[in-house]
């Protein structure tokens, strides 16, 4: 019989990662059943009621208090449970900085401190997202805005008064940027270099610039603009700021672009403002017709390797030979025979499992997903997939209440483990993304899920072939040849980027129809 | 010419407004950050949010 | 239109502008403005006899007989509940008291005087520690020495200080402070500076040696002597700043044991009360919380002016009496910066590289970060006249800070 104890801390507050962290911790406490250690939100209160931990002590919850729930076997272990929660929260409290035990709470208290501090870095709830961006404008400082769920108009406002005033507002939902050198949020350690990339992405930004190290070049600026910035509705304000700010930077010498295609007006004025940028320019709009750009004048790429590719041609001044190698693809693929119909992508970047989407839909005919590219499908029910599915780990639907998949593997993990078993399936893609952030050795993880819910099908002589592509580099804070051997080591397939993994399943799936 | 305020000329100097491990990971690379200990304006009182923003808008200089 | 952030700024100028300077000494009823035989001063917003917590009670009881106004108690009493005297709180009347902080018009008083804006303050005299008025007691060992304090201790410190001429507080406090000293808690340092100032001019006081001696042995006898004289000061220095129009700075935090209100300086006489909270802190052997009265006094007017906790930084020796450290000494100060508008010019912190102190709260900044001024006090026993049983740290209650937010918002900004 289980038992709840449930404790709510008035205007206590800590950001979601931390308690989703500890939240994690408490379930492993010897006896706890389940925990839930959150913020008062709609969400929260309903993972209570559905765990059957709700009780009157929630009833006159706020987001802004903290709510400590333990359902354990018994009174006892369930009180030594909230102690130890209690803990471990007090140890995230005693958290160091420049100043010793003491840390601002507000952005002006962080600018006595840090007089210097030219960027903001706002990774608050939505809610308050704009508001602090907007304080931040106000003291002339640059924005990097981590936060989603803020609003168009907001998005709008805060873009409107930082382009006045020439301040960069990176985002909302940027997860992405690399400013001198200096990799924000999630990004990987690239060299320094002559390409100026803008981005509407995340992950593409992360693959991008990856890719550009790899081929030998480097990175002045990677800026990225949030996801909206290049509907009409914002009109490319960043965008546009941003090329102005690379067109004038003697350190870039070749720009970049990567972004699902804009709204209509804003690529008109788009590629108007592009033609007065002075040096080349490569573009990547995810699935947009290239022969547009090109009429523009500029050059078009077809994924992220190639843009990668063409920019760090155009910056080293030389020919580079494709990651996308034909013949040892065609060697990799050769007599291989799958053990299962379907093809199943589990991805924890959104424009990865876009590029993947795009390059086998010719070859697959139908794919689901919860985030379907136009003439895909979208899934019924986005934790259960039917025939070829692909989907984004990263998205919304799945991250509610939970870690990102870049930072957390155990989503991931769990859909992976079904998917290994399920009979039907014949070949699953993974990507690993690297950089900070992320996972310290997701590699690591992933293949512990393979040995273990793979091990009765391999018995039997049955399992399906996986392959995956990392995305980052040998400077990055895991070890990135460690994480290529780690993943081999189960049987794994790894290709140097992500358009070749594709390139390699469209071949599989091809000769296995 | 836009030149972002310098910015590109300017050592990178971070104030990190939520998660903490994104200024634990510029620490690691010796960018200097300062992390800023947050929580909702007003302990998440809406009303006084409101109010606060009304002064605080009609503050002017 | 009014526009804040310059109204705090034309406040903060003449908060730092002020010059306060020790004038004299004068009797309560003779010089304090507002004072009348049957008023009885206290500290704190202003409160009923009903409502008074055990320490202030006794206080008023023996402030009536001390006076003269009842034989004893028990007539003390009955006059009060059969409304023969009336109650005013002390910085409705240009001054301000420890502890219940009771005054009557026999009692002698400080006399500070801003030599810039014009404004003088009173304080009655530090009794001394133990069974004292301020903590409610009321036997006839606390009347004796309130009559040796108003009959030989005051005419002579009165004499002194026309030979010696006036005293300057800032430039006594602004050293205190190097010297370990806060202004609240801790005042042994300008007690000694203040013993100093007057030494050679009581030599030549025209009066019994014998006299003099002992009062000398009095004010050497308690640290916080000059305790009565820092709360003037801090009241005449924010004094300044009321009642400048659209200025969102608190010039006066106080508590009378059962409420603690503060005051605005946009918002002329208005008070903002709430509940007066519990010390968190150490407690003298015996004694435990329980036995602790809610927060009292007037000295909180130190920590509105920038000293007291918000200089905790300066003294860092008060941490231990909630079991801290001297880093935490400074992330209390720190803490201060961020709900205050300007740094005190006088007051300067060693601890932080002598940066001036916190100075100028503001109810804005109070509210948006939810960070409430910290208070350090001593906590007297709830029962009048058992004296201190401990000290530590208080805050006000977020209410006091929220109405006047909902009062300035209403006063100067509804459409």
């Amino acid at each position: 019989m289980s038992v709840v104890k449930m404790e709510i801390r008035r205007g206590a507050y800590f950001d979601s990662v931390t308690l989703m962290r500890i939240s994690a911790d408490a379930k492993k406490i010897a006896g706890v059943t389940a925990a839930v250690v959150g913020m008062g939100t709609d969400y929260n209160i309903d993972s209570l009621k559905r765990l059957g931990m709700w009780t009157d002590a929630a009833a006159d919850v706020t987001p802004s208090d903290l709510m400590l729930a333990i359902s354990a076997d018994d009174d006892k272990l369930a009180a030594e449970a909230l102690v130890a929660v209690d803990g471990l929260l007090k140890a995230r409290q005693a958290a160091k900085s420049e100043t010793g035990d003491w840390l601002p709470s507000t952005l002006a208290g962080a600018i006595k401190v840090l007089p210097e501090a030219n960027v903001v870095l706002i990774s608050v709830p939505g809610a308050h997202a704009a508001r602090e961006a907007r304080q931040a404008l106000e003291a002339g400082l640059h924005v990097m805005l981590f936060s989603d769920n803020v609003s168009l108009e907001e998005e709008l406002a805060l873009k409107e008064f930082a382009v006045g005033r020439e301040l960069l507002v990176m985002g909302p939902d940027c997860g992405t940027a690399i400013l001198n050198g200096v990799p924000l949020a999630f990004a990987n350690v690239v060299r320094r270099g002559t390409i100026g990339v803008v981005a509407a992405s995340g992950t593409g930004l992360q693959e991008f610039t990856s890719l550009v190290h790899r081929f030998g070049a480097g990175i002045s600026q990677a800026i990225g603009v949030g996801g909206r910035d290049l509907s009409d509705a914002i009109g490319g304000r960043m965008t546009l700021l941003a090329v102005r700010a690379l067109a004038a930077d003697p350190q870039t010498r070749v720009l970049a672009l990567v972004s699902k295609p804009p709204a209509p007006q804003t690529l008109e004025k788009l590629l108007v403002e592009l033609k007065s940028v002075g040096k080349p320019v490569v573009v990547y709009f995810i699935g947009a017709p290239a022969d547009a750009i090109r009429a523009a004048g500029f050059m078009p790429a077809s994924h992220l390797e190639d843009a990668a590719r063409q920019a760090s041609q155009l910056a080293l001044g030389r020919d580079l030979t494709s990651l996308v190698d034909d013949a040892a693809l065609d060697h990799a693929a050769e007599g291989i025979t799958l053990h299962g119909s379907y093809l199943r992508g589990l991805y924890s970047g959104g424009t990865l499992c876009d590029e993947a989407q795009r390059r086998l839909l010719p070859v697959l005919n139908v794919i689901s997903s919860n985030t379907p590219i136009s003439g895909g499908k979208k899934l019924t029910d986005i934790h259960q997939s039917e025939g070829h599915t692909i989907v984004d780990l990263g998205d919304d639907d799945f991250t509610r209440g939970r870690a990102h998949p870049m930072i957390d593997p155990t989503a991931r993990q769990e859909r992976l483990a079904r998917e290994i078993a399920d009979p039907s399936v014949g070949m699953i893609l993974l990507d690993v993304v690297l950089g900070y952030g992320s996972h310290p050795d997701m590699a690591g993880e992933l293949a512990s899920t393979i040995r273990d819910a793979g091990a009765a099908r391999m018995a039997t002589g049955q399992a399906p072939l996986i392959a995956a592509a990392i995305c980052g580099t040998e400077d990055d804070p895991q070890d990135f040849a460690a994480q290529v051997k780690t993943l081999e080591a189960v049987g794994v397939k790894v290709f140097p980027a992500h358009a070749a993994l594709c390139a390699f399943a469209a071949r599989v799936m091809g000769a296995n129809r | 010419m836009i030149k972002l305020n310098g910015l590109f000329d300017k050592k990178i100097a971070v104030v990190n407004i939520g998660i903490p491990s994104f200024a634990e990971d510029l620490k690691k690379q010796s960018v200097p950050v300062q992390h800023v200990d947050w929580r909702p304006p007003a302990g998440g009182n809406a009303r006084m949010r409101s109010l606060i923003d009304k002064i605080k808008k009609g503050a002017k200089s | 239109m009014i526009d804040v952030t310059e109204a705090n700024a034309v406040a903060l100028a003449r908060i730092r502008a002020a010059e306060p300077k020790v004038v004299g000494i004068g009797i309560c009823g003779d010089v304090v403005p507002g004072m009348k035989k049957d008023l009885v001063l206290h500290a704190g917003p202003p409160i009923t006899w009903d409502r008074m917590s055990g320490p202030m009670k006794g206080a008023v009881l023996g402030g009536l007989v001390y006076e003269g106004l009842a034989k004893d108690v028990a007539a003390a009493e009955k006059l009060v509940t059969s409304g023969g005297v009336k109650f005013s709180p002390w910085h409705e009347h240009a001054g301000v008291g420890p502890m219940a902080g009771v005054a009557t018009a026999r009692m002698p008083v400080w006399i500070v005087e801003d030599k810039v804006h014009g404004n003088r303050t009173y304080c009655t005299f530090n009794e001394g520690l133990g069974k004292v008025l301020r903590y409610g007691a009321y036997s006839a060992e606390v009347i004796d020495r309130l009559r040796w304090m108003e009959g030989t201790l005051a005419p002579i410190l009165a004499k002194t200080l026309v030979l010696k001429g006036e005293i300057n507080l800032l430039a006594l406090m602004s050293q205190a402070l190097q010297m370990g000293d806060e202004g609240h808690n801790r005042n042994r340092a300008g007690t000694s500076l203040l013993i100093r100032e007057l030494g050679p001019a009581l030599m030549d006081v025209d009066a019994p040696v014998a006299d003099r001696k002992r009062s000398l042995e009095f004010i050497n006898g308690n640290d916080h002597f000059f305790l009565n004289l820092t709360m003037p000061m801090c009241k005449v220095i924010m004094m300044a700043a009321e009642w400048v129009e659209g200025s969102s700075i608190v010039t006066t935090m106080c508590r009378n044991g059962t409420d603690f209100g503060i005051r605005v300086a946009g918002l002329k006489d208005q008070w903002f009360t709430g509940p007066a909270g519990i010390v968190d802190g150490l407690y003298f052997a015996g004694y435990t919380k329980e036995d602790g009265n809610p927060d009292i006094g007037d000295s909180a007017i130190t920590e509105t002016c920038g000293l007291g906790a918000f200089s905790m930084a300066a003294a860092p020796a008060i941490v231990k009496f909630v079991g801290g450290t001297v880093a935490d000494a400074l992330t209390y100060t720190r803490r201060m910066y961020e709900i205050t508008d300007g740094e005190s010019e006088a007051f300067r912190i060693p601890n932080l590289d002598f940066r001036g102190s916190p100075q100028g709260i503001d109810i804005v900044k109070v509210c948006e970060t939810g960070i409430a001024p910290q208070i350090n006090t001593g906590v007297a026993h709830k029962e009048a006249g058992i004296g201190q049983i401990g000290a530590g740290l208080v805050n006000p209650p977020m209410k006091c800070f929220e109405d006047a937010l909902e009062a300035f918002a209403e006063r100067y900004f509804s459409e």
